[in-house]
């Protein structure tokens, strides 16, 4: 394969690339003034690289990247999380602290990082791609340098997040070590007779590393204080773009560089689903600031992705991109509601008390916010109940009875914070009511994200076959 | 009529109405809500004059298979068709009950009644096992906001309550669908109702879906979630909550449980009747001490639905008609005792029972209303209730006798505490000067109740109009589940008229006659 046509399958890589390079040179030069502008062409550089996407046949650079069905759903979904967080943030660092021009490059970068790792068919290259993503997002989560908490969060994760990529190199350089090689048909073949107990162990050590990524029980424990200490606007692309790359390299590694060692990584899979179902949901019970209990609630939702993953099945691994897909359409509204949520000064809250009897004060706001939870519950007939119904059938299909059972089991204990969020809008005594709305950015994306919630059942059709061809270039 | 999808209309028509009525104020929001379910009332009315009960099994399909992995399929049975006749029977009585006692948000009120109602047709007409999950499951999200935000003050509590027993159970459901699903390549019910399960999985499927609808129904011991919904619901809440949503979990069975897994359901048969058993004796004892009259009506609808429960599994077509009948009776004379006490608790703002007394005295008409459900519920003849009951006895003796004897005292507890509730609410001297002052039924009132007092006159009278749409399904279903139908107690035999001995072939009653001389 030639350098051009290498070149080109990494197109949406370069463009983000250059434009991210490009970009800081403006925001160095310019400075803060330039941040309308640098955000505006950050968005449309990820609509370029999404446009880009399309052209996938195939590996590139021999065999260290991959672009096909697959890159394509969860890149898309990616730029998309990422153009909405860039959206969403002007508002809130104006308020905050100052809208700085650097803070579209360092999303663009992680971008980046994103896409090598969904595209990754060779470990350096799936480490590289990590780091990238990595090394921005512990910047971005402190990136009001004033605010403590978000010092605090940014080196938490930092620290964290470093030894979790120890412990996935080390863990690479054991695949390495016993196999010879570092891409994932190659792996693959050196495991096809047999997995021995060094590369046993390499396993083990990836997938404790890319747990962490994904903020899988039991290396879930960064996540609520990142969240609640990252910038909210920071925290809603934490908890969208990285969680579906994070599960889109899982679903690689797995089904690709792992697949004949299955039967081993069933077991780590089954028990990381159904500790961060049951985890997720029993710690968001005592959570009183909405940004933790949001963090918990996306440690429940990776256990559920996992449920799919743990089939191992293409109806396994479509169901998980489903899953994600909906995912990401809760959670950016979600996170939307937050940036609602502000005192009568324009301050912003977090307390979920602050809630209470929202549904008389922001009739509109309240609506969204209960469609929101109540179909990240998982309640029918909203599209929530959709994805969790897929990973569900995939499980039973391939047997996996006690997961399905315990995971929806799960998913009864976890409908009850959700239920306190809604209760604390509709049932409680109205507190003071929060300032009006200030963004159309805002409003609109809790808007968006209700109407495809609430409609959502009409475009399963598209979601399915997009999900299935996308499973359906791992196998 | 066959082309206009008259099933998809009753669907979309609330759900519609639902949200233009949010944008409402409160009193184009009560017109709104008491048109559309009027019309929907006339539609259901459509529904069975249009039903032809020597046609197919299931009539006014529809099918559009626009979700993909699932598909729009709507149908009914007579079954169904009577459900739904209930369901939208009921609604214009809940929003006229509802007129003057919700005061706050009543256009989020009525648009949650909307929802509720669209849910409830759609739960007897889906013909897809997945769309019925999805109707099933929603339902739980509008009570959930009707209880929570216009109940009484423990409301909060019960509403949890209520969500999340329903839900535990229903999840439970979702994965024997799921796999029933991939056994069987399909999610059309028609189908699936005739598919034989391997009989070790058919014990599996049939206790998940026993978990969902046994709550639902809701059985001793997973019935502790009703009394307190019941009691802190608002009044059109708890007949809403009474009158429909406890027939979907006799719907399940009759449906699902049954149908499907007809060998399970023989061989569990036993966890059905003891715990029915338990029900009828033990519900009846709490309503018996009861202070609270939601509380006591409750209970009370605890102890009629264990009679649907063994009527529907004694596989023989007493005990089923008469299942079925209970649950329509039930429907009726529940919805019609929670809007009895609502009557009061609307002038007075309380429940205990202590707190009336002699109400016959200043408000006769009430009494006499009161006085008839009373009637109804306790099983008198000429009344709703007992055709069910006597039914649902006679299958159950011939199922199993002792389940019919214990059954049968449920019926004497059930006179017990209804009528001591009657007499310390409607006879003996006023004791209090506020109760003693309470006006009469209004004309609101008056055209809430006399519908339902007619219908259960009407069903207590002649019962073949309920039960003729519903005879030939129950006939499918014998044939169905015949084959496993575990063998009866009562060792009945055929009597022996001896008519053949007549070599004149006269009327067979006078020929017995004249044997005997």
């Amino acid at each position: 394969m030639s350098f051009m046509s290498s070149f080109v399958l990494t197109l949406p890589e370069v463009i983000l690339s250059a434009g991210a390079i490009a970009l800081m040179l403006v925001a160095a030069f310019a400075g803060d003034k330039a941040e309308g502008l640098c955000r505006w062409v950050a968005i449309a550089l990820l609509a370029a690289a999404g446009m880009a996407s399309f052209h996938h046949a195939g590996e590139a650079f021999d065999g260290l990247y991959r672009a096909d069905d697959f890159s394509l759903y969860a890149k898309l979904l990616i730029y998309v999380a990422a153009a909405i967080s860039l959206l969403l943030s002007p508002k809130f660092f104006s308020h905050e602290d100052r809208p700085r021009a650097e803070y579209p490059v360092l999303i663009l970068l992680a971008t980046v990082g994103m896409g090598m790792m969904v595209s990754a068919v060779d470990l350096l290259t799936l480490y590289v791609g990590i780091e990238l993503n990595s090394l921005s997002a512990y910047v971005l989560a402190s990136f009001i340098r004033k605010d403590e908490r978000a010092a605090e969060a940014g080196l938490k994760y930092f620290v964290l997040g470093a030894l979790a990529s120890g412990i996935l190199l080390y863990g690479m350089s054991l695949l390495y070590g016993f196999s010879g090689t570092t891409h994932y048909a190659g792996l693959a073949k050196a495991m096809a007779d047999g997995v021995n107990m060094g590369e046993l162990f390499g396993l083990v050590f990836v997938m404790a590393g890319l747990a962490f990524k994904i903020s899988a029980v039991p290396f879930h424990m960064w996540t609520p204080d990142v969240y609640e200490g990252a910038p909210t606007p920071v925290t809603t692309f934490f908890a969208s773009a990285p969680k579906v790359a994070g599960m889109a390299m899982l679903a690689r590694m797995t089904t690709g560089a792992l697949g004949p060692a299955a039967a081993q990584w069933q077991q780590i899979l089954i028990f990381m689903a159904l500790a961060s179902v049951i985890l997720g949901a029993v710690g968001a019970m005592g959570q009183t600031n909405i940004k933790r209990l949001l963090a918990y609630s996306s440690i429940n939702n990776v256990g559920f992705a996992l449920v799919g993953l743990a089939a191992g099945t293409p109806d396994g691994v479509s169901a998980t991109m489903t899953y994600m897909a909906v995912y990401v359409v809760m959670t950016l509204g979600s996170f939307a509601c937050v940036l609602h949520m502000r005192d009568a000064n324009g301050h912003y809250v977090e307390d979920i008390a602050s809630l209470a009897g929202l549904s008389r004060n922001n009739k509109a706001l309240a609506a969204g916010f209960a469609i929101l939870m109540f179909s990240l519950a998982g309640i029918p007939p909203l599209l929530g109940f959709w994805p969790k119904l897929l990973v569900f059938f995939a499980a039973t299909k391939a047997g996996l009875f006690p997961l399905a059972i315990i995971a929806a089991l799960g998913s009864v204990v976890g409908a009850y914070y959700y239920l306190k969020i809604i209760k604390t809008m509709y049932f409680d005594d109205p507190a003071p009511a929060y300032a009006p709305a200030h963004s159309y950015a805002e409003s609109g994306v809790v808007a968006v994200s209700a109407v495809l919630l609430v409609g959502g059942y009409l475009l399963i059709p598209v979601l399915s076959a997009a999900s299935a061809a996308a499973a359906g270039a791992l196998f | 009529m066959s082309g206009f999808p008259i099933l998809s209309t009753m669907v979309l028509l609330p759900l519609i109405a639902a949200v233009v009525s949010v944008f409402l104020n409160d009193k184009s929001a009560r017109w709104l809500a008491l048109g559309t379910t009027l019309v929907l009332f006339v539609m259901g009315v459509q529904l069975w004059a249009g039903y032809q009960m020597d046609g197919a099994q299931w009539q006014f399909v529809e099918k559009a298979p626009i979700f993909g992995a699932f598909s729009w399929a709507l149908g009914i049975d007579g079954i169904a068709l009577m459900l739904i006749v209930l369901s939208v029977f009921l609604m214009p009585i809940c929003i006229l009950a509802s007129w003057d006692a919700i005061e706050k948000r009543v256009p989020e009120y009525m648009a949650a009644f909307l929802l509720m109602e669209s849910l409830m047709i759609g739960v007897f007409s889906a013909q897809d096992l997945l769309l019925f999950y999805i109707f099933f499951e929603a339902g739980l999200i509008p009570m959930y906001l009707i209880i929570g935000i216009w109940g009484g003050a423990d409301r909060i509590y019960a509403s949890y309550k209520f969500f999340l027993y329903t839900l535990a159970g229903s999840v439970l459901m979702l994965i024997a669908m799921l796999w029933m699903v991939n056994e069987a390549g399909t999610t059309d019910i028609p189908t699936l109702m005739n598919t034989d399960f391997p009989v070790e999985a058919q014990h599996w499927l049939w206790l998940a879906f026993f978990a969902s609808f046994a709550v639902k129904m809701p059985m001793w011991p997973v019935h502790t979630w009703l009394p307190d919904a019941h009691v802190q619901a608002p009044t059109a809440g708890s007949v809403i909550l009474a009158g429909v949503l406890l027939k979907m979990g006799g719907y399940g069975f009759v449906r699902f449980s049954l149908p499907m897994f007809p060998q399970a359901s023989a061989d569990l048969v036993w966890i059905v009747f003891g715990l029915s058993m338990v029900a009828v004796v033990y519900t009846s004892l709490v309503a018996l001490v009861q202070s609270d009259m939601k509380k006591l009506i409750a209970y009370s609808s605890v102890a009629h639905m264990a009679f649907v429960t063994i009527g529907l599994f004694t596989f023989n077509r007493q005990g089923i008609e008469g299942a079925l009948v209970v649950m329509l009776a039930h429907g009726l004379v529940a919805a019609a005792l929670f809007l009895c006490v609502g009557v009061i608790y609307d002038r007075l703002h309380t429940r205990e029972i202590d707190r009336y007394g002699g109400l016959a005295n200043n408000m006769p008409y009430y009494a006499l209303f009161f006085m008839l459900f009373t009637m109804a519920s306790v099983g008198l003849p000429g009344l709703a209730n007992f055709v069910g009951e006597f039914l649902a006895l006679v299958g159950a003796y011939k199922a199993n006798s002792w389940v019919a004897a214990v059954a049968t005292t449920g019926i004497i507890l059930g006179a017990a505490y209804m009528l001591y509730l009657y007499r310390r609410v409607a006879f003996g001297e006023s004791k209090n000067a506020d109760a003693a002052a309470m006006p009469d039924l209004n004309a609101r009132e008056w055209l809430a109740l006399a519908p339902i007092a007619l219908a259960t006159i009407w069903m207590g009278v002649y019962p073949e109009s309920f039960m003729a749409p519903m005879r030939k399904d129950v006939g499918v279903l014998l044939a169905r589940i015949e084959k496993a139908a575990p063998a009866g107690d009562a060792h009945l035999t055929a009597g022996k008229p001896q008519v053949k001995k007549d070599a004149h072939g006269g009327h067979p009653a006078e020929a017995a006659k004249g044997a005997h001389h």
